[in-house]
């Protein structure tokens, strides 16, 4: 989205109504998502790195947020494989996955938001976009969540891996012969085994309609 | 509720019912009569004058008629007050007992022996405390902060709608109606409305248990039940004091807010202060097990009694206290500890709320409280269903505003329709001064009819209508670990989320809550390296623990255990090592030896049982009980890595099966002692051993080493390699540092909340 200072608001306002069908926000949303945009890019068209933001540091799981961002399987267009920066559609075509369900969604609407922001989480585990997550990425992603809980032990985030991994398993596929080596967790049975945590009604945030920069002193 | 000691002024329990605590005796013959009554002294029942003058008689020495021997003697007054207060928890019980074996219904006909009349200060002193430190303690605090706005929305402005929709169209009924009611001023109908518009926990609790509502709505309306009882505090008190003057000022009104505001947030303030104080106690309290469940019960009942002291809110004490203290003191407190504490506090909860359903009962049958007035009780019930009704319409309408899970019409059915009332309103009436307020008859037996029928038409009817409603009900299932690993997984994400985004939402604030909890709070009131250790991992290791145990109880297999009956086992999903082609990794023991070796193994695991058979109260701390469990636990990761070897390899590395222990010993087994286990370890006499893939074994029988010496010095090559023992050796280790105490029992979940 390219937009000359001259012919500002109305391309800005077109744009932002097509960003709008798109993603489900309202204008007013989009709006301060994009003062923020700005924000992080200083300026700038695209956005190359998330890695200042201050208060992500304390965050265990910052590389794979970050990582999110500029991953293309969370941009709904069926490619595989990373931007090395993203525009603010990508921006919000990321944000997007944590709109809140409105009142009058259907059973059906809620199904199917729920799968996508399960897929959000899949992508995130599935490091190397091959449409499992093996052993090996799981235990990735306990250590890492463990990783700035002080000193732990590399062999109890495995066990932990491990422990799941075998509960993945044995939910979804009870009767496997001794010999048959269960590669890794597929997208149904990662449906099937956080089917409980009703994703739809968790995995949001409050996208705000008022402007909350100005209330606040700059990030740069 | 207006004193800590009953005051007779206050209050008169009517003529010729002797209450329940006899408090009339006076002390000094009392006591004298306890240090010395000789044998001879026949103690006859009638009254404490007749004790009196045998005592003076005694005690003036004079000669008095020398009686036969008393073989066998009659002393009632002596054991009066706390015989029948037995009597009556033990008739209580029973009756719960006969419910459940006979499900018919409810009239509460109790015994005529003595009807016990309720005692204002009985109720709120020691029947209702148990069953608040019960929800408290085992308060869900996920939803419940989650949802607090929500929460303290119904309980601030709904009560304060209630009380003035009621009181002021009770007012106005009375006026349309002079000649049938008794002329009742403004101020006694708002205060007989601040009683009776108050939703009641004890009745709350007592129905929603049956119905297994969702989480959601159980919490809003158990939230409102508990936090409304400032605000009931606050109207009561100050409607008390100025219906005497007749006139409420706006300064007085102003004043209330602050009262409020005073009254809450003292209340909250004094439990968490107490909260605190439990926490720091139980770190302390490794070598005295025993006494630990005490502090829990003792510094929550002194939050009460000092918030009831300075008039603040003594249930949001309680609550407080119970979640502050809860996350340390589980954290420090054994497994048996938190097992007496939830079986206590379920078991007083449960008579509890027993013994005050009776006597509610009791009071309804027993005529002198009432006077029956058909417009006041008629207009009162159906005011209270409607005022109901309207707030939370009303409420749920603003609420679904900012709410991002909106509630839905059938959402706010449940709820209007949970609004209980129950034996705080009625005790709340019962402390009326007569003398202020003429009509106090009339109240209450508008407060008992509300009450029934909110308890028994109400309360009976929602279990059909919540089926009828497709309600959704409470999900029974486990949580799994991968739940866990994703719960803290969209925490973090969804905090990161934030902080992109730029704005300082819930989770933002809930992460840094968390952060200084670690930092600060959890240094200081956590013993041990405990501390540190985060909540997936905790959540963990309860969770093998419970494998363990469960393990433990069906006998003692060496299967990797598993949720889920299912032949998914370690190796399905461990990636296979590339085969250095079928040659053995080990050389393969001649048969006389491995039999040798099983049969060492077998004698010295069955010595290390049987001799640990006794133990008493002081030498809880070194119970070496756990190493049952921890043998178990290691011998389950063992055998888990040995499947994951060649098979030939198992054949005969495996450890033979446990022989199956009597139930005693497996339960006797149970206990687990994180502190102990790491003071052991610490210990520098431990003698350190390799640990061999074959053979787990616990630390301290020494003999077993011994053995295994005479076993490896006969050039046994046992080794697996290298790696993997040391593997083994860390493992326990590990599993001392970071071993945690597991639920109570072992399927339940850590965090069920106080629904059974």
């Amino acid at each position: 989205v390219t937009v000359t200072m001259g012919a500002a608001q109305t391309r800005s306002e077109h744009s932002y109504q097509d960003l709008s069908d798109k993603t489900g926000f309202s204008l007013e949303q989009i709006t301060n998502l994009h003062k923020r945009f700005k924000q992080l890019s200083g300026d700038s068209e695209t956005i190359r790195n998330l890695n200042s933001i201050p208060d992500l540091t304390d965050n265990p799981i910052k590389n794979q947020i970050i990582n999110a961002f500029f991953d293309k399987r969370n941009q709904r267009n069926g490619e595989v494989g990373t931007y090395r920066e993203i525009g603010f559609e990508e921006f919000l075509m990321v944000m997007s996955h944590f709109r809140p369900t409105s009142r009058k969604t259907s059973e059906e609407e809620k199904k199917a938001i729920r799968k996508e922001k399960l897929r959000f989480l899949f992508n995130m585990h599935d490091s190397d976009s091959d449409g499992t997550i093996t052993l090996e990425e799981y235990r990735k992603v306990v250590e890492e969540l463990l990783s700035k809980s002080g000193n732990i032990d590399l062999e109890v985030a495995k066990a932990i891996a491990d422990a799941a991994m075998l509960e993945v398993a044995s939910t979804n596929m009870p009767d496997m012969a001794p010999d048959y080596f269960y590669e890794g967790i597929t997208f149904e049975h990662f449906e099937q085994i956080l089917s409980g945590l009703e994703m739809e009604s968790r995995m949001h945030i409050r996208f705000l309609d008022v402007d909350t920069n100005t209330m606040r002193c700059d990030r740069k | 509720r207006d004193s800590l000691f009953p005051s007779s002024a206050a209050h008169s329990p009517p003529a010729g019912y002797p209450s329940i605590l006899l408090l009339n005796s006076s002390p000094p013959t009392n006591t004298s009569r306890l240090v010395l009554c000789p044998p001879r002294r026949k103690c006859s029942i009638p009254g404490p004058s007749d004790h009196e003058t045998n005592h003076t008689a005694l005690t003036n020495g004079t000669a008095h008629q020398k009686k036969a021997f008393p073989v066998l003697d009659l002393n009632y007054e002596h054991v009066h007050a706390p015989f029948e207060i037995s009597l009556w928890v033990l008739l209580a019980s029973l009756m719960k007992l006969g419910f459940h074996l006979i499900p018919r219904l409810n009239n509460i006909v109790p015994e005529k022996k003595v009807p016990p009349v309720m005692n204002a200060d009985v109720f709120f002193l020691c029947l209702l405390p148990p069953i608040i430190l019960d929800a408290g303690y085992f308060l869900p605090i996920r939803p419940f902060i989650e949802n607090i706005g929500t929460i303290l929305m119904f309980a601030v402005i709904g009560t304060l709608w209630n009380t003035f929709f009621i009181g002021g169209l009770l007012f106005a009924v009375c006026q349309i109606n002079p000649g049938y009611t008794m002329d009742l001023g403004l101020l006694p109908c708002l205060l007989f409305a601040t009683i009776i518009s108050a939703v009641d926990p004890v009745a709350v609790l007592a129905v929603f248990e049956e119905i297994h509502i969702n989480e959601l709505l159980h919490i809003l309306v158990f939230g409102e039940s508990l936090l409304n009882d400032a605000v009931t505090v606050v109207l009561y008190h100050l409607f008390e004091e100025y219906a005497g003057a007749g006139t409420v000022t706006v300064l007085d009104g102003f004043l209330g807010i602050i009262c409020f505001l005073v009254v809450a947030l003292g209340g909250v303030l004094v439990g968490a202060i107490y909260g605190i104080l439990a926490a720091f106690t139980s770190r302390f309290t490794s070598h005295m097990r025993v006494i630990e469940p005490l502090f829990v019960f003792v510094y929550s009942y002194m939050a009460y009694l000092s918030a009831e002291m300075f008039h603040l809110s003594g249930i949001m004490a309680l609550i407080a206290c119970g979640a502050v203290m809860k996350p340390y003191v589980e954290a420090n407190i054994s497994h048996k500890s938190h097992t007496t504490v939830k079986y206590f506090l379920k078991m007083w909860s449960s008579v509890s709320e027993t013994l005050i359903f009776i006597f509610l009962g009791v009071a309804t049958v027993d005529g002198t409280h009432h006077s029956w007035n058909w417009i006041f009780v008629t207009a009162t019930v159906i005011l209270c269903l409607i005022a109901r009704v309207i707030g939370v319409i009303g409420l749920t309408y603003l609420m679904n505003k900012v709410r991002i899970v909106k509630l839905t019409t059938k959402d706010q059915f449940i709820i209007a329709y949970g609004g209980l009332r129950g034996a705080i309103a009625f005790s709340l009436g019962f402390l009326l001064n007569e003398e202020h307020f003429p009509q106090k008859k009339m109240f209450l037996t508008a407060i008992i009819t509300v009450v029934f029928f909110t308890v028994f038409v109400q309360g009976m009817t929602i279990k059909p209508l919540v089926e009828l409603l497709a309600v959704k009900k409470k999900q029974e299932a486990k949580r799994t670990i991968n739940e866990e690993i994703h719960t803290q997984f969209l925490d973090h994400l969804l905090t990161g989320i934030e902080d992109i985004c730029g704005h300082y939402g819930h989770h933002h604030w809930k992460d840094k809550l968390n952060r200084f909890n670690k930092k600060y709070l959890k240094r200081y009131l956590i013993a041990g390296t405990r501390c540190e250790e985060p909540q997936l991992l905790s959540f963990f290791h309860k969770m093998e623990m419970k494998h363990a145990i469960e393990q433990v109880e069906k006998g003692g297999g060496s299967n990797v255990p598993s949720a889920l009956p299912s032949t998914v086992s370690m190796q399905n999903i461990q990636p296979k090592k590339p085969t250095v082609e079928p040659e053995r990794m080990l050389p393969k023991l001649p048969k006389g030896k491995e039999d040798e070796i099983r049969n060492i193994l077998r004698t010295n695991l069955q010595k290390t049982r049987l001799r640990l058979h006794s133990y008493n109260r002081h030498t809880l701390v070194a119970d070496p009980f756990e190493e049952g469990i921890s043998d178990i636990i290691l011998r389950k990761r063992v055998i888990q890595k040995q499947k994951s070897l060649n098979t030939h390899i198992n054949n005969y590395l495996t450890v033979p099966a446990a022989p199956p222990d009597t139930p005693v010993m497996s339960r006797a087994r149970l206990a687990s002692d994180p502190q102990a286990r790491g003071a052991k370890y610490n210990a520098d006499n431990v003698p350190t051993f390799q640990v061999d893939l074959a053979s787990p074994q616990s630390p301290d029988s020494v003999t077993l080493l011994n053995e295994l010496k005479k076993v490896e010095d006969q050039g046994l090559m046992m080794k697996a390699p290298s790696s993997k023992s040391m593997e083994g050796e860390r493992d326990q280790q590990k599993l001392t540092r970071c071993l945690s105490d597991p639920g109570p029992s072992a399927d339940e979940d850590e965090d069920e909340p106080f629904l059974k």
